[in-house]
């Protein structure tokens, strides 16, 4: 047993799993609120990778360098996955609020293939080069096989993020709306909380949430294209699952038990096979626990 | 004017938007940047009229909700209510299909044909996926790996066991159908928004294996030199071979549709419905849950394998490039924009769907564009489809079309 490449694996695990995390809070924030798989979250997190790369770009051909385009980009890549975030919920899934169940969720689907394609048309389908942003910090040198500067970064980046949206939804006026709205919409209306805006307001966290998923991920694998989306947001529905859909710290926690198991499996099985262990993994979940690792079980009413 | 003035305000949001995304565009390779402004301007303009149309459709939407669009028989309505007329248009439309390839082919020039075929495969896929999404409620979005399981079937057999593709016909769809009860077993459980996700990550789950096993689908290559369709040992030339797939793929469509079309009317049919309707009330009814779900999915499978082995055979070659999401979103497309349910809905839009981008060929670079906008559309606006599902309903005396057809949008 090579202990030491177990713990690389590890290590890798937790900085994808949180990655993972960050993009399955998006889902499952929605979801507790209208129970609705917004499955073009993946989409927006796409925007904001390629968001930040535009920025990027245009940034360093002006010559500037370093942490201040990486800051720079992340907040223009939030702003605007946070407007797309928004502008989606109004357009695709606003109108059908009170339709069958089918109804939104194949309106979503069409969200995001339409999205894939209008950022694969107006930029390009292929895969683009994603700036290294993160600077060498001279002392990860020492552990750099388990942790690079990047994934420092994503692991106090994601860690700080998760932290503020915890604060955010314990203690802000709009977090204690929020939660009420997920306990029972009708009667969150009838007490005078103003629904369509927690709605608006979750799209929005969760794409602000997406989007720095997106920036950090980007410069880590350094590279994007229209189809990250994709697969990412499938992944981090799955990490949702997981955990139980609707459970906020369920996502954090499905989204790092995915990350190592996917990790794992890659490294020992083959790496061919990576989807595959996500996919299995999810198919196991839903068929042994369906409620997740922390989800109560629903009882259907009628 | 306020129309005009809020109209403005989403076109001036729409630029803001798009301004990254459509107008800048950075080439890494030259070091440069290149802007892009026009696009903006046209981004703007379209946006300030969809947002202005828009409008119209909503409150023309809301103010139609009380007289819904039921109230006039829809064309399939009075296409069932009127035996004569259904009549005529079914043998019409049968003798264009019958001699299509001679009208539209001629010498050496079979392109159109090829194009039909091609069509007439998704209009089976369709019917198929008709049956799982529309009649039974369950949304698959990985139906196409049924696909690939049929196609990959006769690719195989008929590498490996020399099998003839009549033989292999059946056992693809047979395969497809032992796939969908594999696959449904441990679903059945699931609510629909979770069966969704499951069935996608089956469908993504296919193509990976399928890109991967090297040694025995031969990877992401695929298999080539798969036999055509043989008829009695006859030779024949490119275009005949064209035309004969031409009208396997006919007998099948007319088959999906005879069998479809019984099925809806039978117990089994009229289970689904309850079931997609109401699972809890129908389980209360006696619905068996286990079964009727089960079927749905193995019958929706049998006709994705067995038109997967037509395609295998008609294309040569198979690669797992057929047999992605967009496939299997295409497909749902069409069932969505047909009608959920309704046959001739299926047919028209699996048809359009294939053959618009075909002809038109400046649109096919925004087909998939143009896609999952119809389907966030046509979900607001019009959720039962281009046609619409009609049920079969008996008349008493006095009180005929007073209750409705239950199937305009609501539950």
């Amino acid at each position: 047993m090579d202990f030491q490449y177990l713990f690389e694996l590890l290590c890798g695990g937790i900085v994808k799993g949180s990655i993972y995390a960050l993009i399955a809070l998006g889902y499952t924030m929605v979801y507790g609120i209208i129970q609705l798989i917004n499955f073009a979250h993946g989409e927006v997190y796409m925007i904001g990778a390629f968001v930040a790369f535009i920025v990027a770009g245009v940034m360093t051909l002006s010559g500037y360098s370093g942490l201040t385009v990486l800051l720079l980009a992340a907040v223009v890549a939030v702003i605007y996955s946070a407007a797309y975030g928004y502008t989606l919920e109004k357009i695709a899934y606003r109108p059908l609020r009170n339709a069958p169940r089918l109804s939104p969720l194949i309106s979503a689907i069409g969200a995001s293939i339409f999205l894939m394609n209008y950022v694969q048309l107006a930029q390009t389908p292929d895969f683009l080069p994603f700036p290294e942003l993160v600077p060498e910090f001279e002392f990860m040198a020492p552990i750099e096989r388990y942790l690079s500067s990047a994934d420092l970064v994503i692991l106090i980046v994601t860690t700080l993020t998760m932290a503020a949206l915890t604060v955010l939804i314990k203690y802000t006026r709009i977090g204690k709306a929020m939660r009420a709205t997920q306990q029972d919409l009708v009667m969150a209306r009838l007490v005078g909380i103003n629904v369509d805006r927690v709605i608006s307001a979750t799209f929005i966290i969760g794409s602000v949430l997406a989007a720095i998923a997106g920036v950090l991920i980007a410069s880590r694998t350094g590279q994007i294209n229209a189809a990250i989306g994709f697969v990412a947001g499938i992944k981090a529905f799955t990490a949702a699952v997981l955990g139980g859909i609707g459970n906020v710290p369920g996502a954090v926690l499905g989204g790092l038990v995915l990350g190592i198991a996917e990790t794992l499996g890659a490294g020992y099985i083959s790496s061919a096979y990576e989807d595959v262990f996500a996919f299995a993994l999810l198919v196991l979940i839903l068929i042994l626990r369906p409620a997740g690792l922390l989800g109560k079980a629903v009882k259907q009413k009628v | 004017m306020a129309h005009l003035k809020r109209s403005f305000g989403i076109g001036l949001w729409f630029m803001f938007l798009t301004l990254p995304l459509v107008v800048v565009r950075v080439n890494t390779l030259s070091q440069e940047v290149q802007w892009r402004w026009s696009n903006l301007l046209w981004v703007g303009v379209g946006a300030f009229a969809i947002a202005w149309f828009w409008q119209f459709s909503i409150n023309r939407r809301a103010a139609g909700r009380a007289s819904t669009v039921a109230d006039k028989p829809s064309l399939a309505q009075r296409l069932a209510d009127d035996p004569v007329l259904s009549r005529r248009v079914l043998l019409g439309a049968a003798a264009v299909a019958i001699v299509f390839p001679w009208l539209v082919s001629t010498g050496q020039n079979f392109y159109h044909v090829n194009v039909m075929v091609s069509a007439l495969i998704f209009v089976v896929l369709g019917l198929g996926l008709n049956i799982t999404v529309g009649l039974a409620g369950l949304l698959d979005l990985g139906y196409i790996a049924f696909f690939a399981v049929g196609a990959y079937t006769y690719a195989l057999l008929s590498k490996n066991f020399d099998l003839g593709f009549w033989t292999c016909l059946p056992l693809g769809g047979l395969m497809g159908m032992l796939f969908g009860v594999i696959l449904g077993f441990p679903i059945l459980r699931l609510r629909g928004d979770y069966l969704a996700i499951v069935t996608l990550g089956f469908g993504a789950i296919t193509k990976i294996v399928l890109e991967n096993w090297d040694t025995l689908f031969g990877g992401a290559a695929g298999l080539a030199n798969i036999p055509r369709p043989e008829l009695f040992g006859l030779l024949l030339d490119g275009r005949q071979k064209s035309v004969y797939s031409y009208y396997i793929v006919l007998a099948l469509v007319a088959l999906t549709i005879f069998v479809t079309n019984r099925l809806k009317n039978s117990r089994i049919g009229h289970a689904w419905m309850a079931l997609r309707e109401d699972e809890i009330a129908s389980v209360a009814m006696g619905v068996d849950m286990a079964r009727t779900k089960l079927s749905a999915y193995a019958l929706g499978a049998f006709w994705a394998g067995l038109v997967g082995v037509v395609f295998a055979a008609h294309n040569n070659f198979i690669n797992p490039d057929s047999f992605t999401f967009m496939d299997s979103a295409m497909v749902l497309a069409m069932v969505v924009l047909g009608g959920m349910g309704s046959i001739l809905g299926v047919i028209i839009a699996a048809l359009a769907l294939k053959l618009l981008p075909e002809y038109l060929r400046a649109f096919a670079e925004y087909r998939m564009l143009v896609f999952g906008a119809v389907m966030v559309l046509m979900m607001i606006f019009r959720p039962q489809g281009l046609i619409s599902d009609t049920r079969r309903k008996y008349d008493y005396d006095g009180a005929d079309g007073a209750n409705g057809e239950g199937d305009h949008g609501g539950k």
